[in-house]
């Protein structure tokens, strides 16, 4: 049973995935905050509350760097975690970090101008916007969908759940 | 007998036909979401949170019972007609209900997983009214000491046990904590982690993480890598079974069944084991050995049914402890809290019409689905075809919708980005989802309980070790820790054996 193993190990020996330094950055980073923030804080009254604000975001503060170490040693090691598998995921393909670019400035744009400018204009660009990038070639097909899934939750929210959608430049208009 | 009395009061709330109507909408919201394709039963929850927010606590509950079970039954559909599981529990269902559907067996592939979910939730569902009140009684009996070891036991649990990579379930769960800090203390009221910005004090909005996470994550992923040509739907018609279908099936939905509830009741249970130890049985059993991995419709019926009693037994830890043990779980749990309710096991006490309701509606979700989607399966088999672009832009509006509506500020949608690529990164990097919001969920209450028992106790660290059920759970933690390694050490570990057996497995279907 063991040796169906090892090979696999080797194997991945070989690749080592650079790109989880990222990981380890992250961790740092957040590791880092937590025990810089949990400095400023005032310790409190030992009696009342012995623990103290403090104790709680350290200790996760110091797991998190510790364990961003512990990461850092392992990944020049081989060490590689698993990626996700899905039902749309094409797993040889190497990564379209463009399109994923892509989505993230179309939702920068949304967070920026869904007040002044509304949910509805917004969610039409939004939907519009994103199934265009994602390889629908039928444009004015992709933002009319976008304008009428924004329409209706618009006043689905509105109406039906009391929920008021920022209307934008387009208030007293809708 | 008093079990009883409840629940048919709760079937009385469930059954009006207004909350009988939000059974249904639940249902079919469930189960077509779930059916779409990259769409998981937690997922599911988290993209139709937000529908719940402005209807009474009862009726959001009832439509969640809906949607829980809709979720998992959609999630079948997707692996029998596409043969691409979305989530590891239903990777046996698609490796022998895909080659049922090949062989012109869809339409019985399909009723016998329908069936199966519908006896096996029915059965859970059972199970669930037997041991919850139970549970939750002894629970309610237990000091904070034993609460916060029960806690801590589960994080340790969820974080060492599933998933291949202990050290990347600790630092999914570490990222998990740390979230749950942002907010204001809840003893010296001093602001924690919040960067300054006023609407952080009272935390992070947990349905934001949920929709960032399961939803815009996962979209962001498959953006990344989404397969140019779509996998081939298979068409089918009305489900149904003949006669011997049904004589091989009814057995192995039983025995799927019993294999489920208890793993899905523990906190490390998961539905992986139950449905590949149902898979294995049947194939033992079975009177037609060879037929499997060429699509044995016991190999459909077991495993099915064992995934769905297992996601009835994760309401046992969740109603009677409030403890959230899988993903759709702690989603769940996210509703309770946003309605102001306490989880933990006092929620039988404190709220026994709104549990017993749920749990009514668990029982009439469960019968509504069978009645509803044995007849829609070929309209379910069409969404399967929804062109990707627009299934995954949908689910980017959708996701960006339900986190705006929560308190309709930017902020949350600047929130919704920076988790939701952290999901990308966890997907990425192959971090496992659930110990981090098990960790956003938890921590905080373990925090208060700790702090709790420690004032109660004047600051004694030895009062957190006086109560037995606390000894006997560390002790538990600490074998949990520890078998893995010693049966490293002997070379044989566990998870070894089953992944070589599974290629085995797969290596004679490839022959044969």
């Amino acid at each position: 049973m063991t040796t169906t193993k090892e090979p696999r190990e080797n194997e991945a020996v070989k690749h080592v995935d650079k790109a989880q330094y990222l990981v380890v950055a992250v961790l740092v980073a957040v590791g880092g905050f937590l025990i810089y923030n949990a400095l400023t804080l005032e310790a409190g009254f030992a009696k009342v509350d012995p623990v103290g604000p403090r104790m709680f975001p350290m200790v996760v503060g110091i797991a998190a760097v510790l364990l961003g170490l512990v990461l850092a040693i392992a990944i020049p090691r081989g060490s590689v975690g698993e990626a996700d598998a899905g039902e749309d995921i094409d797993p040889e393909s190497p990564g379209d970090w463009r399109t994923v670019g892509m989505l993230v400035g179309l939702f920068v744009a949304m967070i920026l101008l869904v007040s002044p400018l509304g949910w509805v204009i917004m969610g039409t660009v939004f939907f519009g916007g994103s199934a265009t990038i994602l390889g629908s070639k039928h444009y004015v097909r992709n933002f009319v969908i976008g304008l009428a899934l924004s329409l209706a939750s618009f006043y689905a929210f509105y109406s039906g759940l009391g929920i008021p959608l920022p209307p934008g430049i387009l208030d007293g208009i809708l | 007998m008093e079990n009883i009395d409840w629940l048919i009061q709760g079937f009385e709330q469930a059954a009006t036909p207004m909350n009988l109507l939000y059974a249904v909408i639940g249902v079919l919201l469930g189960t077509a979401v779930g059916v779409l394709p990259g769409i998981g039963p937690a997922m599911t929850v988290a993209l139709l949170l937000p529908i719940t927010y402005n209807v009474s606590p009862s009726a959001a509950f009832i439509m969640f019972a809906g949607i829980f079970y809709g979720g998992m039954y959609g999630g079948s559909t997707t692996s029998i007609l596409l043969n691409t599981p979305g989530e590891s529990s239903s990777v046996i269902t698609a490796i022998e209900g895909n080659k049922m559907a090949k062989a012109g067996r869809a339409a019985q592939a399909l009723a016998t997983a329908a069936i199966g979910s519908f006896v096996a939730g029915t059965i859970g569902t059972m199970l669930l009214v037997l041991f919850a009140p139970a549970v939750s009684r002894f629970a309610v009996t237990l000091g904070a000491p034993s609460y916060l070891a029960i806690m801590l036991f589960a994080l340790v649990a969820v974080t060492a046990v599933l998933g291949s990579s202990k050290l990347r379930g600790a630092i999914s769960l570490v990222l998990g904590l740390a979230i749950g800090i942002v907010g204001i203390d809840f003893l010296t009221g001093q602001p924690r982690a919040t960067f300054g910005i006023p609407q952080l004090s009272d935390g992070i909005d947990i349905v934001v993480i949920a929709v960032a996470i399961f939803a815009l994550g996962e979209a962001l992923w498959v953006a990344a890598h989404l397969r140019r040509r779509p996998a081939q739907v298979i068409p089918v018609g009305r489900p149904w079974m003949g006669k011997d279908d049904w004589k091989r099936s009814w057995k192995p939905w039983l025995r799927g069944t019993a294999y489920g509830f208890p793993f899905g009741a523990l906190p490390a249970g998961g539905a992986e084991l139950p449905t590949f130890l149902s898979y294995i049985t049947e194939k033992k059993l079975s009177k037609h050995p060879e037929e499997f991995g060429k699509g044995a419709i016991e190999g459909v019926a077991g495993p099915e049914a064992a995934n769905n009693a297992s996601a009835a037994g994760t309401l046992v830890p969740m109603l009677s402890l409030g403890l959230p043990t899988n993903a759709t779980a702690a989603v769940m749990l996210t509703a309770f809290v946003s309605y102001g309710i306490q989880p933990g096991p006092t929620l039988f006490s404190k709220e026994p019409l709104l549990i017993w309701t749920l749990i009514a509606s668990l029982f009439i979700g469960n019968f509504l689905l069978l009645v509803l989607n044995l007849p829609l399966a070929p309209l379910w088999a069409k969404l399967l075809r929804t062109p990707r672009p627009y299934l995954y832009a949908g689910i980017l509006f959708f996701a960006t919708l339900g986190a705006f509506a929560v308190n309709v500020q930017p902020l949350d949608l600047a929130l919704l980005l920076v988790f939701g690529l952290l999901g990308l990164m966890m997907r990425r990097f192959g971090l496992p989802v659930l110990p981090l919001i098990i960790g956003v969920i938890l921590g905080p209450r373990i925090e208060r309980q700790l702090r709790q028992s420690l004032q109660l106790g004047a600051g004694d660290w030895g009062g957190l070790f006086t109560e037995p059920v606390a000894i006997i759970t560390y002790v538990l933690m600490a074998v949990l820790l520890i078998i893995p390694l010693v049966l490293k050490l002997m070379h044989r570990d566990e998870e070894t054996l089953l992944v070589v057996e599974d290629d085995k497995d797969q290596r004679e279907k490839a022959q044969a």
